[in-house]
Parts: C-alpha cells; sequence; structure tokens
C-alpha cells in the first residue's frame, strides 16, 4: 500500500445544476489510489455516481472538482492506457467481431500490418472463446458473446488498466457465471490491474481483492474500503464453503441494505477522513466460527 | 402461407388492372363516356378539329395506347429531326438532368451536412436558413436561374440540384447529430484519429440515415424533372409530355405518363437496393 499508486483519484467532485437553481452535489472529496495489479471493485446502489466516477477515470467526463492522477500527471481525456468496457456492451453494430476488435488494435498499433493486427485480434477472440464466430455482426450474437466482444477488444489493445461498469449485469445468471470466472482468470494470469463497478456482492467477492463500498446519493462517499479475506485461487462454485464467505457477505449486505443509507448518521460526532476510509477485512472469529447462512 | 398470400394478391392485382382497362375501353367507346354527346364549347376551342366532333372520343381506347406504346417500345432511340425523337432519347435527356443534378447535390450535400452535424453551433445557426429554403417548390427558381444562368439545360439541372439538396443535406446533418454517444465514446476511449473516426464511426452510423435522404431526393428530382422540362423546353420527357399535348396526341401522353412512372419506380427500387446494402441490425 505504500507503493506509488497507478492510479489515484484525488479530492473528486461531481454536481450538477438543479432545475430551479443551485447544484446537487452526486459525490465530493472522493479519494481512492488504485495499486498495478489491484483488482478493485465499487460497490453502491443505483443512482449513486458509480458510471459517473468511471466515466471520469475513462477521460470520458470531467469532475467538477478535484483530479484522477495517473503517472504523477492529472488524465485530461480518455486514452488507450485505460479500455472501457462498458455497460452496454457498445459494439459497432456494422463491423464484425474481429472488425470491432480491429479498430481498437489499429488504433493501438498504426503502425502494424493488416496480417499482424489480424493475427493479434485473433488470439483474443480465442482467449474470449469466441473462435468461429470471428464474422459475424453483434446482431447475430448473444448477450454473453457480445459482452465477451467487449472485454476482447479492451483486453486487445493491453491497456494499463481495465475500467468495467457493470459488464456483466445485463446476462442471466449461468452466462454471468461462466464469464466471471472467464475474467477472473484472465487479470489474473496477465496482471491486469482492473476498476469494476458492480451492485452484485458475490460478484464482488469473487473478483475484487478490495471491495470500495459507495452510500447512497446524493453526496455520496466512500464509507468503508473492505479487504477481501478469501483466499486468491478461490472458486465461483466452492468459496462458499469458506468460513470466511458469510462474514464477508453478511458485512456486505449490511452495509447494502442499511448503512448504506444511514452512513451519515453513523458518522456523526465521530471523525471521519474522506482521505482515508476505514479499511476492514471481516473474519471468521473464534466464537464464530462458521455462522448459519446469510437470511437473505 | 405467405406463398398464397402473394399469389391472392397478384390475382387481385390482374383483377384490378383488367377492370381498369374495361372501364377505360367502355368510356371510350363511340357515343359513350365523356367523349360523347354535346360538346362542351370551351372544351372544343381548345383540342378544336374532328376529335371535337363527337363522331369518335379524342380518348383512345386502351388498345390504341398500346399499339402507341408498342411503337415507342419497337423503336426508342430515333432521332427524325429536332422535334420527333424517340421516347429512350427524350427520357435518357431527362434521366441525364436528373443524375447531373442529383450527383453535384449529394456532392455539396453530403459533406455539408456532415459539417453541420458534427457541429452543434453550425447546425443551430443554418437551421433558419434551411428551413426558409426547404418548402420553397424549386420551380421558383426556375426565373432566377434562367436569368442568371442564361440556358435552359443548365437551368434545368440546377433546379433539379436544388430540390435535391435539401433532403440530403437534413438527413445528413440529422443521421451525424444524432450518432449514438455510445459508439462516440467507443471512438473516443480507443482514440480513434478524426479521420477514421469521420468514416469508420460517423459515416457508417449515419449512412441509413443519409440513404433515406438520397431516397427522397432522388423521387423529389424525378417529379421535378417532367414540369421543369415543360418550362424550358427543347429535349426531355417533361418536354415530350408538352409537345404530345400540342399535338393533341394523348395516346403519346398516356404513354410517357406510364413510362415516367416506371422509370421512377426502377430509379426507388435502385436507391432501396442500395440503402440495403449499409442498413445495419442494433
Ligand atoms: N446530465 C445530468 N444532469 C443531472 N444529473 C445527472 C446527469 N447525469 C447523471 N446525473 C445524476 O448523477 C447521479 C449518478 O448517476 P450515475 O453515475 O449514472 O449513477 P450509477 O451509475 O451509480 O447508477 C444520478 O443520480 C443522476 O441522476
Ligand atoms: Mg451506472
Amino acid at each position: 500500500m505504500t507503493d506509488k499508486p497507478l492510479i489515484s483519484i484525488e479530492a473528486l467532485a461531481r454536481r450538477y445544476p438543479k432545475r430551479g437553481g443551485g447544484e446537487t452535489t452526486v459525490f465530493e472529496d472522493l479519494w481512492l489510489p488504485i495499486q498495478k495489479g489491484e483488482f478493485v471493485c465499487l460497490i453502491g446502489h443505483s443512482g449513486c455516481g458509480k458510471t459517473t466516477i468511471l466515466n471520469v477515470l475513462a477521460g470520458l467526463d470531467q469532475p467538477s472538482s478535484g483530479s484522477v492522477i495517473v503517472d504523477g500527471r492529472e488524465i485530461s481525456g480518455p486514452s488507450l492506457d485505460r479500455a472501457v468496457i462498458f455497460q452496454g456492451h457498445s459494439l459497432l453494430p456494422w463491423m464484425t467481431v474481429l472488425g470491432n476488435i480491429a479498430l481498437a488494435v489499429s488504433s493501438r498499433r498504426p503502425e502494424w500490418s493488416r496480417e499482424t493486427v489480424r493475427a493479434h485480434c485473433q488470439r483474443y477472440v480465442d482467449l474470449v472463446h469466441l473462435s468461429g464466430s470471428e464474422h459475424k455482426k453483434p446482431a447475430e450474437l448473444s448477450g454473453g458473446m457480445k459482452q465477451r466482444v467487449g472485454i476482447a477488444r479492451a483486453l486487445a489493445i493491453e491497456p494499463k488498466m481495465l475500467l468495467m461498469d457493470e459488464p456483466f449485469s445485463a446476462l442471466d445468471a449461468l452466462t454471468r457465471g461462466s464469464l466471471q470466472e472467464e475474467a477472473r482468470r484472465i487479470c489474473r494470469e496477465t496482471g491486469q490491474t482492473v476498476f469494476m463497478i458492480t451492485h452484485d456482492i458475490d460478484e464482488a467477492m469473487l473478483l475484487a481483492d478490495r471491495i470500495v463500498l459507495m452510500t447512497n446519493g446524493p453526496q455520496a462517499k466512500i464509507a468503508e474500503i473492505v479487504e477481501n479475506p478469501l483466499p486468491r485461487d478461490r472458486l465461483a462454485a466452492s468459496m462458499h464453503r469458506h468460513a470466511d464467505y458469510y462474514p464477508l457477505r453478511n458485512h456486505l449486505l449490511e452495509f447494502l441494505v442499511t448503512r448504506s443509507k444511514s452512513f451519515a448518521s453513523e458518522i456523526e460526532g465521530r471523525p471521519y477522513d474522506p482521505r482515508k476510509p476505514a479499511v476492514v477485512r471481516p473474519r471468521a472469529t473464534a466464537e464464530d466460527p462458521l455462522p448459519a447462512a446469510a437470511s437473505i | 402461407m405467405a406463398s398464397s398470400l402473394s399469389l391472392r394478391a397478384g390475382l387481385l392485382s390482374v383483377l384490378i388492372f383488367a377492370a381498369f382497362v374495361g372501364a377505360w375501353q367502355w368510356a371510350t367507346l363511340p357515343g359513350a363516356g365523356p367523349g360523347g354527346g354535346a360538346v362542351d364549347p370551351e372544351y372544343a376551342a381548345l383540342v378544336s378539329g374532328a376529335a371535337a366532333q363527337g363522331a369518335k372520343s379524342a380518348f383512345p381506347t386502351p388498345a390504341d395506347v398500346a399499339a402507341t406504346l408498342w411503337g415507342h417500345l419497337k423503336d426508342p432511340f430515333y432521332v427524325r429531326g429536332a422535334n420527333d425523337q424517340g421516347v429512350g432519347i427524350q427520357l435518357a435527356y431527362s434521366l441525364g438532368r436528373v443524375l447531373v443534378g442529383y450527383l453535384l447535390a449529394a456532392a455539396v450535400a453530403i459533406p455539408l451536412g456532415f459539417l453541420i452535424g458534427m457541429s452543434p453551433l453550425t447546425y443551430k445557426a443554418l437551421d433558419p436558413f434551411i428551413q426558409i429554403l426547404k418548402p420553397i417548390s424549386p420551380l421558383a427558381w426556375m426565373p432566377l436561374a434562367l436569368y442568371t444562368i442564361k440556358d435552359s439545360g443548365v437551368s434545368a439541372i440546377f433546379v433539379i440540384f436544388i430540390c435535391s439538396l435539401w433532403p440530403m443535406l437534413i438527413n445528413t446533418a440529422f443521421g451525424v447529430a444524432s450518432v449514438r454517444k455510445e459508439w462516440l465514446n467507443v471512438a473516443a476511449t480507443l482514440e480513434v484519429g478524426a479521420f477514421r473516426k469521420a468514416f469508420l464511426v460517423i459515416l457508417p452510423a449515419a449512412a441509413p440515415t443519409i440513404m433515406t435522404g438520397m431516397r427522397i431526393s432522388i423521387g423529389i428530382a424525378w417529379l421535378v424533372i417532367v414540369a421543369a422540362e415543360m418550362l424550358v423546353g427543347g429535349t426531355g420527357i417533361g418536354y415530350f409530355v408538352w409537345n404530345e399535348w400540342n399535338n393533341l396526341s394523348i395516346g403519346n401522353i398516356i404513354t410517357a405518363i406510364l413510362l415516367i412512372g416506371l422509370v421512377g419506380m426502377a430509379l426507388d427500387l435502385a436507391l432501396a437496393r442500395a440503402a440495403r446494402l449499409v442498413a445495419y441490425r442494433e
């Protein structure tokens, strides 16, 4: 944690003019460093400003104040170093699978020949198990396949960082499960730094090293940072058997169900430093070795 | 089910056509229909000659028109002096003018519409001009064109240019301005250069809307050319119709009307084909 972070959110705020005068503050004074190779998930209720944060990180949106620092410099716009996997798949419908990925690759490597670009794209098509569908248009693909193309497009530019906005939320449970496993495998193998938004607790538990909890908007804050106590080689199929699974899950659930609303009263009269939100690591205690299943 | 529906539709079409020809035949029987009986003096003054006498209807029978049509189709490209040229040649003149005016309009409207669509400022600034110029009948430009250009052929092309311009300009600007934000965000995060963005993202995204404008334009251009050629005279299918009206050759006029419809349909079909090439499913 003492390393210089790859990317650092500093005092970020976003305000929108309110109808009839005044301003709404979606969030303010947000601080978050992200280390290289880390998988960070941001959890919060709909409307708290998650997509806005991601768009600022991507360079697609400007904050009202504060900044995002990469390599010691404030970001000024989009960059191929930060690949985005959008909430909708955002494929260009008139291009084939290969065409969509090639657009990204040839932007990254304008000096490459057609053949090199093609071979490179094919590697990533194979990586997300889409071999055989290279020449299909997005309309001919299922939701899960489209999202895979989005992942392949983002990975193919070999970015320093991957930004994902609820990438799996539109998929059915089965497809979501297998894509989550794949995303985890790929990111671990390549040591990819990832910032991902989700509102799915199990997804965050499976994928993230750190889970950032955001309170409800307006004036959303980072309430807490939860370190994932589960072993790094966890699998979706077996992680629920781990002793720390329920303590972690209950902690996250407790936050989303009650604390995200009442956080303001929780910190009332107590010191709260937006630069250093509490870091917790929920674990099974001695008196409570294997708690009963969560009630929800 | 689908084939039986189109079969029945085809049958019904044939029936409607037969009924139409039957009614026409009946109306043009000697002594029946609008041509027979008492002759309106104004009408007689207008058409004069034997046709007005009521002995035989001036309006040709279906068989007469079929014969005239066949005569034209047998030899569409003859030239017997400036005022007597085959209907194929006249159609070619009209088509040539339409294509030149239309392509010039496309060459102006699509790049210009692209720029307008890219910039909300110019979009807003030019909107009042476009809104005022668009509803003007293209023929209203004709005297101005004749006065400034001083050449009837070029004036006709100018009129086609003007009438084709607006639908293409408006549709291109609209199509470009309403490219989905998501796709532009993709281009932005991939740092796609301005030139590649224009040709690989914005143009394909807006192409179906642009094609719609092109299809509207060609339809209007073909409507307008007939009227324009009636005004400027000389050559073209519009002039042919006007000339045959002066000759009171109703058979030739009906033939020309039929051919105008067929060519218009062919133009529309060609653009519908082209539109299918650039269409995409989301
Ligand atoms: N253009 C805008 N004008 C006013 N308010 C906006 C605008 N865009 C987003 N917001 C507000 O900002 C908040 C955060 O939006 P968003 O980042 O999409 O939330 P999330 O992704 O967490 O669901 C929402 O409450 C929304 O109402
Ligand atoms: Mg969102």
